[in-house]
């Protein structure tokens, strides 16, 4: 406590200290993102320095291009063409699925949620796969985002209805929506096989999460528009998931509207887990994992959280979807199971270190 | 009461085995199938019966028995009512060891295999039952089903990358991700059943320590049971029983869940009747899955798994809702 220090002025205190600790680390972690980015640009199977991949990026823009001069030709394809609208998706995704756990997390009071474990992912990856499988071939495959979020609007009207008893329970609504995502996976894969075969692979590859060939105008600007909506409102309603994390009846005392707000929240996780899943599929334990590297960073407030584990969540795409795509050359594996392969061990460290909780 | 509504299951699952045998993409008339036993001819009907459709049957019922006593079994070590060998992540984490002894080390008998799938069932459960009872309370319900859920969400993906790494036939390997019947033959049954028969045999002898047990650690230990060895016995029997399913059918989810349920509401709380009757009624409800699964998309078949993940919902919901779910 005594770090912390206290301005007065006409009467008002304010600790200033978590707050310029949070914009530390905020911009601390801005900085490795970044520097994430324009390593995971140059790497590959052909190796691009760091200065070529600014020079590629920037090289065209009418006044850096004095800075950093011209970019060779192929790099310039290589970098703009194929691998940024890789990154940016990995960074996009990231950020909402960390963002989409955070907010759960507060809601439903619970360090294990996340939209995979309560089951919003399986719901949205039903909704693509039906997609697929109902109008493959014969309608733009733009539509497919809003297929994903309707499936995980969908589902999770339905585990929020399966879990009311006069008010929705977190701990019932975890419950449920386990086993109501083992169901909802196996009515995909029940898809998957009555389709065509050709789009099996295509299918299980999008259930298993992967951000492979992504391009600018079809990934990247369906995928943006929702994003630069939703986390905004996130950050919006940071007070409202602060108030949440108190328990339902503190929440009810300090005079919140306890369900309601809970609603909202949890449609706006709903929303960018949809939006990002549409995208990437169901890349697994990211919206799990950013927040609690979030909390331990700048302490439980969700307007530090937010921004924190967004970054965060970026920072793990990246460098999970550069370890699915570098390592087994040539075959690009779905980073999903990367992000799965790190996220369920911790997720079993997380309930090691909450043992005494439950 | 209890041996006249026994006797009615197994006629019943009699029954749904000789409708399993007779109707399907071809129907084949029950006299037809009664002569392919009693004077085989050779020909196309008896063949199709003999070869295809007599194994499905009984793998799906000998899976179907194994998974409802493995699930009652489960019930009382972890005194958590949706316990069972899918939820719990057993079935994914032997079904990951089996497509990875297959795809990465080129294990190929189903001897081998089916120890691999032993192995991995240990293995997953062993991880879930430790986690699940660490802490002050020891094992809760919800400790235990949120280990099992990660666990499974791990195994489960780690098959899935590698299945999608190593790019081999799609329709092969998708039973390692939802578990079929389709398509065994009886070299697969003769592989597992005497594993299955041990495991079953496990679960009977340990009915009385079972009912001792389900009264509580405390009571149990007071009565002068061992718990800790009734308990290990019983994690041996379910091994035995839920490996044993899954190297023949792969990961068949949620019948371990719904058939104790159902038996408890017939049979009452005396683990001598549950047994036995889940065993039968896990074997109907398996074999009638089956019979519908050949429906649903004909005349593609869908996973078992599928139908019975479908079933098992409402039952899932009801009993999170029924238990003590307050947060």
């Amino acid at each position: 406590m005594s770090k912390h220090r206290t301005f007065r002025s006409a009467g008002r205190a304010r600790s200033l200290l978590p707050a310029s600790r949070a914009a530390r680390v905020t911009v601390v972690l801005s900085v490795i993102c970044l520097a994430a980015i324009v390593i995971c640009t140059g790497t590959g199977s052909q190796f691009i320095s760091p200065y070529r991949v600014l020079q590629a990026i920037f090289g065209q823009m009418p006044f850096l291009q004095h800075l950093f001069g011209e970019a060779p030709p192929m790099d310039q394809v290589v970098v703009t063409k194929l691998r940024l609208p890789r990154i940016v998706i990995a960074v996009l995704i990231g950020a909402s699925l960390a963002v989409a756990g955070a907010i759960l997390q507060g809601v439903i009071r619970n360090p294990l949620a996340s939209p995979d474990v309560i089951g919003i992912t399986e719901g949205a990856s039903f909704g693509a796969v039906m997609f697929i499988f109902l109008f493959a071939g014969s309608v733009s495959i733009h539509w497919m985002p809003f297929f994903a979020i309707a499936g995980a609007i969908l589902i999770t009207a339905l585990l929020y209805a399966l879990a009311w008893k006069k008010g929705v329970s977190p701990l019932r609504l975890v419950l449920i929506g386990i086993g109501v995502s083992a169901a909802v996976k196996s009515v995909s894969y029940m898809l998957i096989i009555a389709g065509p075969l050709q789009l099996a692979d295509r299918s299980l590859t999008f259930m298993a999460g992967s951000i492979y060939g992504m391009s600018w105008d079809k990934d990247v600007l369906t995928l943006l528009p929702w994003v630069l909506v939703l986390l905004p409102a996130a950050w919006v309603q940071a007070r409202h998931v602060d108030i949440q994390a108190l328990g339902d009846q503190l929440a009810g005392s300090v005079g919140a509207h306890v369900q309601k707000q809970r609603l909202l929240l949890i449609g706006l996780s709903v929303a960018l887990a949809g939006a990002a899943i549409s995208i990437g599929g169901a890349i697994a334990f990211i919206g799990l994992m950013a927040p609690h590297m979030a909390r331990r960073l700048v302490g439980p407030s969700f307007r530090y959280v937010m921004p924190v584990s967004a970054l965060v969540g970026a920072i793990l795409l990246l460098t999970a979807d550069l370890v699915a795509r570098t390592a087994f050359l040539p075959r690009d594996v779905p980073a999903g199971v990367f992000t799965a392969a790190i996220g369920a061990p911790f997720f079993l460290y997380l309930l090691y270190r909450n043992r005494n909780r439950y | 009461m209890r041996i006249i509504g026994f006797i009615g299951a197994l006629l019943l699952l009699a029954a749904a085995m000789a409708g399993s045998i007779a109707w399907g993409v071809t129907d084949i008339p029950m006299r037809t199938v009664w002569a392919s036993f009693v004077h085989y001819d050779g020909s196309n009907e008896h063949l199709i019966i003999r070869t295809a459709r007599l194994p499905r049957a009984l793998i799906a019922a000998a899976v179907g028995a194994c998974l409802a006593v493995a699930g009652a079994l489960m019930q009382v070590i972890t005194r958590n009512p949706i316990a069972s060998p899918s939820t719990l992540g057993i079935n994914s984490g032997a079904s990951f060891f089996i497509i990875m002894a297959a795809g990465w080390l080129g294990i190929n008998g189903l001897q081998s295999l089916t120890w691999v799938a032993f192995l991995g069932a240990a293995v997953s459960g062993g991880i879930v039952f430790l986690l699940g009872s660490l802490g002050r309370d020891g094992m809760s319900p919800v400790k235990i089903t949120l280990a099992g859920a990660s666990v499974a969400a791990f195994f489960h993906s780690m098959t899935q990358g590698l299945m999608l790494s190593d790019g081999k036939m799609f329709d092969q390997v998708l039973i390692w991700l939802v578990g079929s019947v389709a398509g065994r033959d009886m070299d697969q049954l003769a592989a597992v059943w005497p594993y299955m028969a041990a495991g079953m045999a496990l679960a009977l002898l340990l009915s009385k320590d079972l009912n001792v047990l389900s009264m509580g650690d405390e009571i149990a230990s007071s009565l002068g049971q061992r718990t800790s060895v009734a308990k290990a016995l019983a994690a041996l029997a379910v091994i035995l029983l839920a490996g044993g399913s899954v190297a023949a059918a792969g990961p068949i989810a949620f019948v371990g869940i719904i058939i104790p349920h159902i038996v408890r509401y017939i049979a009452g709380n005396d683990y001598r009747w549950i047994l036995p009757y889940s065993a039968v009624l896990g074997a109907l409800l398996l074999v009638s899955a089956d019979l519908g699964s050949r429906y649903i998309a004909m005349p593609k078949e869908v996973p078992v798994g599928v139908m019975t993940a479908i079933i098992g919902i409402p039952f899932f919901v009801y009993i999170a809702r029924k238990g003590r779910g307050t947060a």
